[in-house]
């Protein structure tokens, strides 16, 4: 049998990755020829990362997701730097931007999202381009601008207190540039945060040097100056680094006449409204899902490969959780569910905790006994676990409290006096050897650590009891005192 | 029913621990016909014994100690009594009867990571060359397997710690994965005192062990999803510039593919699969990066898992990219769990090995050893069933009629432990050879009385690869034979010649030398004469004037081109996550009274007093949500059996975790509930992660 001739149009992570799944379940191509288109001139990478890379922290090709021998190695053709212009669906064809006709019998849509631009006066030029001294931050290419533009010290705005415009604020920030976030909303991240909690994050990020305008537009850009704000103050800017959204790729899904709402829709097989057509990833609108994150487009494209090799096809994507984490240095922020219940909600149970002074906020929503909703910041170990709760929808444990503390919650008895100590305490694991038994010890004559190793085998093992021994010996020397007890108390110390 | 004990008067013997692969030093001297057992100062253990230690000599005169051969030719009879040449004599016969009407293969060999390595090597040469065949594998196979099959892929060579235990003691920085040294092996804690001092110790456990409340940080992932954790503070080395870019480009190859599946587990992401924080994980590899002297250790945790091999592969690619190994003063181990679980592993017990760490599919390998054995290279069979396919098989259509344990109690230490009783009970003929009537023997139909560590000679090779020799302390009681010996019986009853396989612990041991001559692990520089002198010989020592290999790959690692190769792995997680029905993840483990299936420990009525029974360590959040309290008994239930436990309400656990010892007997079992899905490379069950759930025992409902 012919193998299914399928093009990927799209050579991101989901791209990328719906490739990797295909040639799990087919490695030798005997069900499915695969060909990736891909715009960008560069492999695909992880996009991901690219804070990282912005930070300082990763080389550029640190983030390539395949070397140059993968589509080899796997049977793939892939054509990078070239662009899609359309497809037809009558004749079942992919044209290229360089004229070449690709033949399907399948196309999978992964072409992403692009930045979005606000109107902010001088911002683009008249191409509708971003203006010298402005980039968006989406691409390994934007990335590797903003890193040519920034040179140390420099002043920089950043367009968009949301979660990648923070991101980019803090790395910028750690090499070294004045950063001032511009943002139109009252607090950071509204989308994942309450105010409260965007107000902790402000605060810690300006302890950490930048600085924010909030609740104010930029209302135009002058190159080489800066940004100027709707309340006529300024915002001394040599690069603007725009991070204020990103709007589905749907281009060619539209043109093709495929039902286009904010992205490319489709139902749980990930078809659009040509079955024949399939879309994941960002440019794909799928109700289980937001768009924006890399999580969902892999699972969709092991859904899609499922169906497309045969290896399931009963395969459905019903959506995936969204947990929202802010990859910052000396950042710990973890947001997911519902986030904007209050206190007083009569139906959730909503726990808070706010130290501000220290950077942690921490707020729990639940129903049923189940997290529906979190947002921690500085609690680390916590949002761990809280995460997990929610992920697998387990019963929370019902000290609230201790499991928003985390690790700061006192592990319990350590550093007890021998007095407090129960006499079925166990001091000597290695030889199961409790106060109790030291205490008979002692009293049938063993007056002495040395002695008490003796009659009891405490402290034979990995010596690490030692110190305890010598505390109870000292103990019931005091307690206990007999004609020995002067000699106890020296061999003990 | 024991003899009493004769000894000679007043001799104190050096020796060493009967139980785990730290192998303390111990001296034993007999004052009054009992056998007293003193500590003594040897390099792992520094004069410490833990309680097993301690009362190790107790076994030598339990109540239930076996002095003659049992038979029964009917399953419906019990066994009796009889004599040597009657039970050995009927063995010999069924198993001419079975392997002439269903082949070589209808006869199968299991033996233990316990056995001295003359008795692994005698074992392996029996197989192959009296019975012929190919069925022969051992415990040691749940064990080690999977640390083997990482060391072997990515350095070449399989050795649990290439350096002496005592480097340890150096040590600023020390992450332990998998591994409740505190518990399993006390005195090894000795060798951890500095990093724990320094707030140099990392412990990833799912639970709070004894040895995780030392460690300046616990990481609890939840249990089955190492190998993301592996991959994220991997990531994290890269990310926050702790790579070590010389170290790699001088010494390894494959950094690049590996970098291309860990780039895409950042520390965020991993997080979420494993609970692990992305903070912890980021502070975890910064004590390893800053310190000056660093080590990764695994142990059981990492490498029981259908994916073991690939987990433990992914904490030495950890190591690597810091790094470590090859260089003095760190570097990465495996912590070895039984008494002689390296020795075990290297002299032919094993199902697709030879003599030597050789391997039986390799031409060369086969030529040397059949010379040795004064064999055609053309008769020796080829690659067996791993343990647990080889206990899963017995009895059916193509699989063995007859098995012969020597050194293992499958029935309480295999994995779906109710389905391989019903195996052994499908057999035609079940011979095993103990000192004790253990689970295993109990189904026998022939049951031989054998001596014990302290009856007998022989040598072990502990967790760093040093070889050790045990002799005997005391005479054996009047009735028993070695294990050896039993072989050589068997040997000359199936027509070979009797010099072929000698009763004689040190004649075995020259033919090991030889045998292992040119091998990976070289013992041919090793005598009994060295051993005595006391040398500290870590193999290979390929002559008798070679100092022995301490530390291995200072110079280079053991493939071809010298460099060590980083594995490509992924994650995959647990062979059977939770569900709505078993909600919950069952993991196994160790205490420290007991020791393996506890055939020897349940036995020495002061480890019985102190953990007398089995028990589920569980939140108490979870614990109320089944209807259970501290101290009741539950049943945990999974796919394949349910286990009798007694409640132990442990604040620390994790909510969707339970725990369960593995060394009792009965409905106790916990392998009765444990999957056996294996690792395809290492063929190691998933011991360590199985979906489950909790409910009261009947006449347990509140």
């Amino acid at each position: 049998m012919r193998p299914q001739q399928v093009v990927v149009i799209g050579y991101g992570m989901a791209g990328a990755r719906f490739a990797e799944e295909v040639r799990r379940r087919d490695p030798a191509g005997e069900r499915v020829s695969l060909t990736i288109v891909g715009e960008e001139t560069h492999a695909a990478y992880n996009r991901v990362l690219l804070s990282s890379v912005l930070a300082g922290a990763m080389a550029t090709d640190a983030v390539t997701l395949h070397d140059g021998a993968w589509a080899d190695r796997y049977g793939v053709t892939v054509r990078t730097g070239t662009r899609v212009s359309r497809i037809d669906r009558v004749v079942r064809t992919v044209t290229l931007a360089d004229g070449d006709v690709l033949p399907y019998d399948a196309v999978v849509l992964a072409t992403g999202s692009r930045a979005w631009l606000p109107p902010t006066e001088g911002l683009c030029d008249e191409n509708g381009e971003p203006a010298p001294g402005v980039v968006a931050f989406r691409t390994l290419d934007d990335c590797e601008r903003i890193l040519a533009t920034a040179r140390p010290g420099a002043p920089v705005a950043v367009l968009g207190g949301g979660l990648l415009g923070l991101e980019a604020a803090r790395g910028l920030a750690g090499r070294g540039n004045r950063v001032t976030v511009v943002h139109p909303v009252g607090h950071l991240m509204e989308r994942q945060l309450d105010p409260a909690a965007g107000r902790v994050l402000a605060r810690t990020l300006a302890q950490l040097g930048i600085e924010f305008r909030l609740n104010v537009l930029a209302s135009g850009y002058v190159p080489g100056d800066g940004l100027k704000l709707a309340d006529g103050s300024h915002v001394p800017a040599d690069l603007v680094v725009v991070s204020a959204g990103v709007r589905a790729e749907t281009g060619l899904a539209g043109d093709a006449g495929l039902t286009i709402d904010r992205g490319v829709v489709v139902d749980d097989a990930l078809r659009t409204s040509d079955p024949r057509i399939h879309a994941i990833g960002d440019c794909a609108q799928h109700p289980g899902t937001i768009s924006g994150l890399v999580q969902p487009g892999w699972e969709q494209a092991a859904v899609v490969a499922d169906l497309l090799t045969g290896a399931d096809s009963a395969a459905r994507y019903t959506g995936t959780p969204v947990v929202t984490r802010l990859k910052a240095r000396d950042i710990d922020l973890a947001a997911l569910g519902e986030v904007h219940a209050e206190l007083d909600d009569p139906d959730a149970e909503v726990v808070r905790l706010e130290d501000p002074a220290r950077g942690r906020y921490a707020k729990l929503v639940l129903r049923d006994d189940k997290v529906t909703g979190a947002i921690m910041l500085g609690t680390p170990d916590a949002a761990a676990m809280v995460t997990q709760l929610y992920d697998r929808g387990m019963p929370a444990p019902s000290d609230r409290l201790a499991l928003l503390l985390g690790r700061a919650l006192p592990s319990g008895a350590t550093g007890a006096s021998p007095a407090d100590l129960p006499s079925s305490a166990v001091i000597c694991r290695c030889n199961t050897v409790s106060k109790g038994q030291l205490m008979t010890a002692w009293r049938a004559g063993a007056r002495s650590v040395s002695a008490l190793a003796d009659a009891t085998r405490a402290s034979t093992g990995c010596g690490s009891c030692r110190e305890a021994v010598c505390g109870i010996a000292q103990w019931l020397a005091e307690v206990d005192p007999d004609q020995d007890a002067a000699t106890a108390g020296r061999t003990a110390s | 029913m024991a003899e009493p004990l004769t000894t000679s008067a007043l001799t104190i013997t050096k020796t060493h621990c009967p139980y785990c692969a730290l192998q303390c030093g111990m001296n034993l001297s007999s004052e009054g016909g009992s056998v007293v057992v003193q500590p003594r100062d040897f390099p792992t253990n520094r004069g410490g014994l833990c309680q097993k230690g301690w009362t190790s000599a107790a076994v030598l005169t339990t109540p239930g100690r076996l002095t003659q051969p049992l038979l029964r030719r009917s399953r419906e009879a019990p066994p009796h009594p009889v004599s040597w040449d009657e039970a050995l004599d009927y063995v010999t016969e069924r198993i001419r009867d079975i392997q002439r009407q269903r082949g070589l293969d209808a006869v199968a060999l299991f033996g233990g990571g316990g056995l001295t390595n003359e008795k692994t090597y005698a074992l392996g040469k029996f197989a192959r060359v009296a019975l012929r065949t190919s069925q022969v594998d051992y415990n040691g196979r749940f064990c080690m397997s999977s640390a083997a099959a990482a060391g072997i892929r990515v350095f070449g060579i399989d050795r649990g710690l290439p350096f002496p235990v005592t480097d340890l003691d150096d040590a600023d920085a020390v992450l332990l994965v998998g591994g409740n040294v505190a518990e399993t092996m006390p005195p090894f804690s000795q060798h951890l005192r500095r990093a724990v001092d320094l707030g140099g110790l990392v412990v990833i456990d799912p639970r709070r062990t004894a040895t995780a409340e030392q460690a300046a940080l616990h990481l609890q992932p939840a249990p089955g999803t190492d190998l993301a954790l592996a991959l994220g503070m991997l990531h994290a080395v890269v990310a926050d510039g702790h790579l070590d870019h010389d170290y790699i480009s001088a010494r390894t190859n494959g950094f690049e593919e590996m970098w291309r599946i860990a780039a895409q587990w950042w520390p965020e992401r991993v997080e979420r699969v494993t609970g692990v924080s992305a903070a912890d994980q980021r502070a975890a590899v910064r004590l390893l990066a800053r310190a000056h002297n660093a080590y990764v250790l695994t142990a059981r945790g990492a490498e029981q898992h259908a994916s073991g091999a690939d987990t433990a592969s992914a904490w030495i690619n950890l190591a690597l990219a810091l790094g470590l190994p090859g260089r003095p003063g760190s570097g990465y181990g495996c912590l070895t769990g039984q008494g002689n679980g390296q020795g075990g592993r290297e002299h032919g017990q094993k199902a697709d090995q030879l003599p030597g760490y050789r391997k039986i599919d390799d031409p060369a390998a086969r030529e040397h050893v059949a010379a040795v054995w004064g064999v055609d290279p053309a008769e020796l069979p080829g690659p067996g069933r791993s343990a647990y396919e080889l206990l899963d098989a017995l009895g059916g259509a193509d699989g063995p009629r007859a098995l012969l344990v020597f050194g293992s109690n499958p029935v309480v230490s295999a994995p779906r432990a109710a389905h391989v009783a019903e195996r052994l009970a499908a057999l035609d003929l079940l011979v095993v050879a103990d000192f004790v009537l253990s689970e295993t023997a109990e189904l026998a139909d022939v049951v031989l009385p054998v001596t014990q560590w302290a009856e007998e000679d022989g040598t072990l090779t502990n967790l760093e690869g040093r070889i050790l020799l045990r002799e005997r302390a005391i005479e054996p009681p009047q009735g028993v034979r070695s294990d050896l010996d039993v072989l050589h019986g068997l040997a000359t009853r199936l027509g070979q010649p009797a010099e072929r396989f000698p009763t004689d612990a040190e004649t075995v041991f020259e033919e090991l030398r030889r045998a292992s001559a040119g091998g990976v692990a070289d013992y041919s520089g090793v005598s009994w004469e060295r051993l005595r002198d006391g040398e500290q010989l870590h193999w290979p020592v390929p002559a008798v004037d070679h100092p022995g290999t301490p530390r291995l790959f200072l110079d280079r690692f053991a493939h071809p081109d010298g460099r060590a190769r980083f594995a490509a792995v992924n994650h995959r997680g647990p062979a059977e996550p939770p569900d709505a029905d078993f909600p919950l993840l069952a993991t196994t483990g160790r205490v420290l009274q007991h020791y393996q299936s506890g055939a020897q420990t349940r036995r020495v009525a002061e480890l019985a007093k102190a953990v007398p029974e089995s028990y589920v360590e569980v939140h108490p959040d979870t614990a109320a949500r089944a209807g259970l309290a501290e101290g009741q008994l539950s049943r945990v239930v999974s796919r394949r059996g349910t286990a009798v436990a007694r409640v132990r309400v442990v604040p620390s656990m994790r909510l969707d975790t339970v725990f369960l010892p593995f060394h009792f007997a009965g409905d106790q079992r916990a392998n009765l509930v444990t999957n056996p899905a294996l690792d395809p490379i290492s063929r190691m069950p998933e011991f360590k992660v199985c979906a489950v759930r909790l409910e009261p025992a009947p006449g347990e409902e509140s």
